[in-house]
């Protein structure tokens, strides 16, 4: 009993140690070339949707920002971090607004509650496409509660609705906390990492991934930048 | 109780008759050239449908009141002319009826289904899938690219499998997700089912088509007004069935030239 | 004819074990009882889910209070998803169609009548014919079973057409255990049925008493007769259309799905399969299948009329030659499902004259009928208004297959409410009117007790009027061009409609209660109604002669006919009547042959 308490206040220690002691990676995700243009969505036959948007929805597979930032990028960490099925507790939220997803990409961490609200007006259907964890495809009436589901295993996981075929997100689920979705100007951080050697992967739903290590020795900061070859077509 | 239920007979009947003769749920009016003969034939099949309803219906009324609930000693009585009448009527008054109802209409429908397209009919391409449609337009080649199913990807909007990378005429085709016709032009639907079953329904243009997985199916129409319509999918395709439409803007030569400009652009 | 009955006798003798009495029995009595009680399940089942789908139709994001708990994703607080609406709309379609209209009319009471009808002792293969029933319960139990599995039932629609219903789950929610369940159960229901109509063809061939010639039938055990030979052909067609679709399924085999079908963005690994197969074998079956459903009608109320009108149709062999001709032309027909599915266009034409024709022998029927009613002496019971509202019915629904048997019109129609209408009317309710019809007319013969009149006429006026008001108006919804299997109606054009389907929703919830009125009537008579004469109705067909309730080997001692079935309308010793085994000789009124 007594060593239990003892390994728990020194694990503690350890761990609000190496908090002290975290470093943080910074950076830019890019892009060269010129990218496709993003087809324009027509909502007509979905009103309720079209009336919330006053200016012209694209596709959101290729987002882009001034100075070639590229949005919509997960880096994460995939090796190093050690922190696999520290599940939070609190769940990460997948919005339907507007007939479209918020947000577009959507990590998570193995076994973290996942909760899908509808904000629309209208039936939405959410059918993540998943090929590792298991498949499922439910609809969600307006005004219905959210679905909480939760997945098991890493994965990228396209999501679709069935009712609007322009509806598309990907739920990514990591085996880590470690992770950040590149902003407008293609601007991410991944803070409170403690001191180690890690590979961080950058992943686009269209361009692919890239890898990147990177060594945290203190309390430092580390500027790490990712950039894509742009398709075309 | 005969005679209550002789008389609800009688209200039904007029009471069913009643919306049809003020016409207060009818099919819109017609756009198409074709559709006057398939409303013609619609509407001289009413005629007798409702005439025989309304006549059968009361006599089976009037009957009911009149021998109903009759004394034990009423004398039974057949109908004059018997059975052998009653054939023959069938098949003279009804059968021949019929029949020439199904004679005229094969005009109608030869109109639309057994007439190739004219030599200048315009194409449009419709796909459907679970569950939109999208419309492609050749652009100024005239040649439609290739499908390539494997290509096709919601997410990034190529719905029909287009490869502009590798090939040519492919890269000025349009894709939209409404249907633009010019008005008094005679349009060559070529009709592709992406995955299941759908149908291409435009109730002011009389036409409904099934979309056939495997089969490539042609239409050809001309629409003779300008104005905005829907299209809707009538074969049951999934969970979202309902909510499978599009519009269709017939539009004049101009402004059909300029929706398709800008829809290059796009 | 021949006296066979001795040999039926030989089959089994009475049965001595609970079991065997009432469960594994061999019977045709029991047998038929079973069938009735599981229609009688499988319609209440079916009602209930045609409720909530036209609440949903009418009131579209409203929550129906408790609905979450008969399935936690398909009515997430209680409002109903698309795919839910449509996964009832199948088992709806599926239960009612299979499982009510053709057991309740054609196996029921076929089964406890027809071998009665003839002077038989049972059916000629007892043992098949109890299989024939725990088949068909087995098959429900597999339908019932696909609520309970995966994501739910298929929501394919009750004719599942292909590749919708052939690819697995990628197609939606239920398209894969679902399915596959619905095809099983579709499958052994086939068997079920055709086991019964082997055994209901040699019964009318061959176990006829002496004297029961062909012409001497009565009209219900024609219509038995003639929709066993239906069945016959058309389950055997459906049968391995379902192991085809099974297949598709479960062994990757490609019979329905072409290549290069693509959904979610994916390529499904199938190649060289025909929509349009499924499509062809499915209504080469469908058609027959709603004359199975809507022939036993007919002569069940033929039968229940002509001993109500105490006087025969004008001619009985016209009705036997008709119902003989709507059969054979169920087979030529079923293209008019098909009209604009994509295949050839001169088939529509070739199969939209045969559809006209049916016109002929329909409009034959409904002739006979209305005009044998002129100087009748008609009695009015619950019974008799039934059979009267059956006629009413089968018109209305019958004229609106002018409309659909036209390729030209159908391109308007087709998949419209019209069509649903139009086969509510006459293979629905119609049919159900049938059921009832022999239900009233039957009850005292089955049960041994009478059932209450005044339940029973309250039950008739609220679903001939709730009937009327719920299935027109689908006539009207179609001709503006509302869609049939939406879950909800979002189209611009069909806003306006919307008001018509609150209306028709009222309708249907009032209808639906008569029904409760009636299964009210049903339980209670069957305890506590009174205790039924031998022959109530004074009618004249062998199920009269025999004594209530009837004995297991229906007969006391073999009967002898001496009679055409309906003698009515004439002087003899017991009244206007006189039995078909009566050998008293009387003044005939005789109709025309």
């Amino acid at each position: 009993m007594r060593t239990k308490k003892t390994l728990l206040v020194f694990s503690t220690l350890l761990m609000s140690s190496s908090l002290m002691f975290a470093g943080s990676v910074t950076g830019k995700v890019t892009y060269t070339g010129t990218p496709a243009k993003q087809k324009p969505i027509d909502m007509s036959k979905e009103p309720s949707c079209a009336k919330q948007h006053a200016t012209q929805i694209t596709g959101e597979t290729v987002v882009t920002g001034a100075n070639n930032a590229l949005e919509n990028v997960v880096v994460y960490v995939s090796a190093g971090a050690n922190d696999e099925g520290k599940v939070p507790s609190q769940s990460v939220a997948y919005d339907q607004k507007g007939c479209q997803y918020v947000p577009h990409v959507l990590p998570m961490h193995t076994g973290q509650e996942l909760k899908i609200s509808n904000d629309d007006q209208t039936s939405h259907n959410i059918h993540p496409l998943a090929k590792v964890n298991q498949e499922w495809n439910k609809s969600q009436p307006p005004g219905t509660p959210p679905i909480t589901q939760k997945y098991e295993k890493e994965e990228f996981i396209s999501v679709k609705c069935n009712i609007h075929p322009w509806m598309h997100g990907y739920f990514v689920v990591l085996k880590t906390n470690h992770y950040d979705v590149s902003k407008g100007g293609g601007e991410f951080k991944l803070p409170d990492l403690p001191p180690g050697k890690y590979t961080l992967t950058a992943w686009h739903e269209d361009y692919g991934t890239q890898t990147a290590e990177v060594t945290i020795t203190g309390n430092e900061s580390k500027d790490v930048n990712f950039t894509f070859k742009a398709k075309a077509y | 109780m005969a005679k209550l239920f002789a008389v609800t007979i009688f209200v039904i009947a007029i009471l069913s008759a009643i919306p049809i003769l003020r016409h207060t749920w009818v099919a819109p009016e017609d756009i198409s050239t074709h559709g006057a003969l398939i409303d013609e034939q619609m509407s001289e099949t009413m005629a007798e449908a409702g005439i025989s309803f309304l006549v059968a219906q009361f006599v089976l009324g009037f009957f009911i009141w009149k021998f109903s609930d009759r004394p034990a000693d009423a004398k039974i009585t057949k109908f004059p002319g018997g059975a052998k009448g009653l054939v023959i009527a069938a098949i003279l008054v009804v059968g021949i009826e019929v029949m020439a109802l199904g004679i005229f209409g094969v005009k109608a429908w030869a109109n639309v289904y057994l007439t190739p397209p004219g030599p200048d009919a315009m194409p449009v391409q419709v796909q459907a899938g679970q569950f939109a449609f999208y419309f492609r337009y050749p652009g100024p080649d005239k040649k439609f690219g290739g499908i390539h199913p494997e290509m096709i990807n919601e997410g990034t909007q190529n719905t029909f499998g287009l490869d502009p990378e590798h090939d040519v005429d492919a890269r000025d085709d349009i894709v939209a997700a409404e249907m633009a016709i010019p008005v008094n032009k005679e349009i060559h639907l070529l009709m592709h089912a992406k995955d299941v079953g759908h149908s291409f329904y435009v109730r002011e243009l009389r036409v409904q088509q099934d979309f056939v997985p495997g089969l490539d199916v042609t239409l050809h129409f001309t629409a003779t007004k300008v104005g905005k319509y829907e299209i809707v999918c009538t074969q049951l395709c999934g969970l979202g069935h309902y909510n499978m439409k599009a519009y269709l803007e017939v539009m004049s030569q101009p402004d059909f030239d300029a929706w398709l400009k800008q829809q290059a652009g796009q | 004819m021949h006296d066979t009955s001795v040999h039926a006798a030989a089959h089994h003798g009475p049965p001595t074990t609970f079991i065997r009495k009432h469960v594994f029995s061999l019977d045709h009595k029991v047998i038929g009882k079973q069938y009735y009680a599981l229609a009688l399940v499988a319609a209440y089942i079916g009602m209930f889910l045609s409720w909530l789908m036209r609440i949903h139709l009418a009131w579209t994001n409203a929550a129906i209070p408790g609905l979450q708990l008969l399935s936690q994703s398909g009515a997430p607080g209680g409002v109903m998803t698309p795919e839910y609406y449509l996964q009832l709309m199948t088992m709806h379609g599926t239960i009612m169609v299979f499982f009510v209209l053709t057991t309740a009319p054609f196996a029921a009471f076929g089964n406890y009548f027809l071998p009665i009808q003839v002077g038989a002792e049972d059916m000629p293969f007892p043992h098949f014919n109890m299989m024939s029933f725990w088949v068909t319960f087995t098959a429900f139990l597999f339908l019932m079973a696909s609520f309970f599995v995966g994501d739910g039932p298929t929501l394919g629609g009750w004719t599942q057409y292909a590749p919708l219903n052939a690819v697995g789950s990628v197609a939606g929610p239920g398209q894969g255990s679902g399915v596959v369940l619905w095809a099983i159960s579709i499958g052994l229901f086939c068997v079920g049925q055709l086991l019964g109509a082997l055994n209901f063809i040699t019964t009318t061939l061959d176990l006829r008493v002496k004297g029961m010639s062909l012409m001497r039938l009565p009209l219900s055990a024609w219509a038995w007769f003639i929709t066993s030979c239906m069945g016959l052909t058309a389950f055997a067609v459906l049968m391995p259309a379902c192991i085809l679709l099974i297949l598709d399924h479960v062994a990757g085999t490609s019979f329905f799905v072409p290549s290069g079908t693509v959904m979610n963005d994916q390529i499904l690994p199938h190649s060289g399969g025909s929509t349009l197969l499924w499509q062809h074998l499915f209504w080469f079956f469908g058609h027959p299948e709603v004359y199975i459903a809507i022939v036993p009608g007919l002569g069940i109320v033929s039968h229940v009329l002509i001993a109500n009108m105490r006087r025969q149709m004008l001619s009985q062999r016209v009705l036997i030659y008709s119902m003989g001709a709507l059969a054979i032309l169920s087979y030529m027909v079923y293209g008019h499902h098909m009209f604009v599915s994509g295949m050839n266009p001169f088939s529509s034409l070739a199969f939209s004259f045969p559809t006209l024709v049916i016109t002929i022998p329909s409009t034959i029927v409904v002739l006979i009928w209305t005009f044998s009613l002129y100087g009748s002496r008609l009695r009015i019971n619950s019974a008799s208004l039934f059979a009267l509202g059956f006629i009413s019915m089968f018109v209305s629904g019958g004229v609106s297959g002018f409309f659909l048997a036209q390729p030209s019109i159908d391109i308007m129609l087709h998949a419209t409410y019209f069509v649903v209408g139009h086969f509510h009317l006459v293979m629905g309710v119609a049919a159900m009117f049938g059921i009832y019809a022999g239900t009233y007319f039957w009850f005292p013969k089955m049960a041994g007790r009478m059932m209450n009149e005044t339940l029973g006429k309250i039950h008739f006026w609220l679903s001939f009027v709730g009937a009327y008001c719920v299935f027109m108006p689908f006539h009207y919804l179609g001709m503006a061009g509302n869609i049939r299997r939406y879950s909800s109606f979002v189209d611009d054009f069909m806003q306006p409609l919307i008001p018509v389907h609150r209306f028709i929703t009222v309708a249907a919830l009032i209808t639906g209660f008569a029904q409760l009125i009636f299964l009210y009537n049903l339980i209670y008579s069957r305890f506590r109604g009174p205790i039924a004469s031998q022959n109530p109705w004074e009618a004249t067909s062998l199920e009269w002669s025999t004594p209530t309730p009837v004995p297991w080997n229906n007969f006391d001692k073999h009967p002898i006919v001496y009679h055409d079935p309906y003698q009515y309308g004439v002087k003899s010793s017991v009244g206007d009547y006189v039995m078909q085994t009566s050998p008293e000789q009387v003044e005939t009124e005789h109709d025309e042959k």
